[in-house]
């Protein structure tokens, strides 16, 4: 499992109804199984999905693939109803699993 | 006719932010989307982290981070040993002398992350080096470097960043070559990379020797880049295509 670095910004409090932008970096070690010549072949290591719930209800799930620039930066909107844990979660080759928590206050 | 080679006047050197695209240059903006900052917060982690050898760590003695506030619009300078160490040297001086690790070594993670996160205290402050004194033969040094023709292109520094700024070369714009970004993250590099290492890309362009990071005739060239961006607010981490 290797590290993964992460800049997740969204505001904490927010009023019910309200749109709010989820904005999310991550770094990761990102092996892609270049075979090269004279080099031994190490199994590719990405992070192939990305997926964020709310208050226990997925609002946004993405597939990343080779061909993705690295260290993305995504962006995405949901709507604030109710105070709760959003839970961040990437998803690596291999099995490993990324996770981060940031808690959302909904008045 | 006599106008056909201009020569650069410093009121033709403009920031490099002003050759970025506006998209990139929101982005250079916002911490928020800015994949730089990573490094930097990996930097401010550095800074407060203890070396295993016992000593304190960077804010053991320095305090906060904060407090490196206008640091990197002096770098680089001439040490009291008589060295001229830009910032990158500076923190491997320190790690080495007085928390005695082994350096980090030139474009490590660790030093260009430090590095970043010291440099990104003195965004928005205007570059001011000090030039005369010991760190003028290096300035000199630094100047004939910048309008030596060199590789087998035979162009100097000069002939793109000062006769030809804001032109396109390869679907980019040459910019007035400074190093106020640096170290900066390129999406050419998928990562941070020091201003030598872009130092060595230009080399390649004109097919002329890349130098090792940390040379000498680097570091005076930096010092002249610095010199040249004289009251041009500091970018760093920049982020370059």
């Amino acid at each position: 499992m290797s590290d993964l670095t992460t800049r997740i910004t969204m505001p904490q409090n927010a009023s019910k109804g309200d749109i709010i932008e989820i904005k999310v970096l991550a770094r990761h070690i990102m092996e892609r199984a270049i075979d090269a010549v004279g080099l031994k072949p190490s199994p590719r290591k990405i992070i192939h999905t990305f997926r964020v719930s709310y208050a226990g209800e997925e609002v946004f799930r993405m597939d990343l693939s080779t061909g993705i620039a690295s260290n993305p930066y995504m962006s995405f909107t949901t709507v604030a109803t109710e105070t709760g844990v959003v839970l961040f979660e990437w998803l690596e080759d291999g099995g490993a699993r990324h996770t981060r928590v940031q808690t959302l206050i909904v008045s | 006719m006599f106008a056909l080679v201009q020569p650069a006047f410093a009121s033709d050197i403009r920031p490099s932010r002003e050759f970025l695209s506006p998209e990139l240059r929101a982005q250079q903006d916002d911490p928020a989307r800015h994949p730089g900052w990573l490094w930097v917060e990996q930097g401010e982690a550095l800074w407060r982290a203890a070396p295993p050898s016992g000593q304190p760590s960077c804010g053991g003695c320095h305090g906060s981070v904060a407090g490196m506030r206008g640091v990197a619009t002096r770098y680089p300078a001439v040490s009291a040993e008589g060295a001229l160490l830009n910032l990158e040297l500076r923190i491997e001086q320190c790690r080495s002398q007085r928390q005695g690790e082994a350096p980090f070594g030139y474009e490590s993670e660790a030093l260009l992350s430090l590095t970043a996160a010291i440099a990104a205290r003195s965004r928005g402050l205007p570059m001011s080096v000090v030039t005369s004194g010991a760190a003028a033969a290096h300035l000199a040094e630094g100047t004939r470097l910048y309008s030596l023709r060199q590789g087998q292109l035979n162009l100097s520094c000069s002939q793109c960043h000062d006769d030809n700024a804001g032109r396109r070369l390869r679907g980019d714009v040459i910019s007035s070559g400074l190093g106020l970004g640096y170290p900066a993250y390129r999406l050419e590099w998928n990562g941070v990379g020091s201003l030598h290492r872009r130092l060595r890309a230009c080399a390649l362009g004109v097919r002329a020797a890349q130098l090792l990071p940390g040379s000498a005739e680097y570091l005076a060239l930096e010092l002249f880049l610095a010199d040249r961006a004289r009251g041009l607010t500091i970018e760093a981490p920049g982020l370059r295509r």
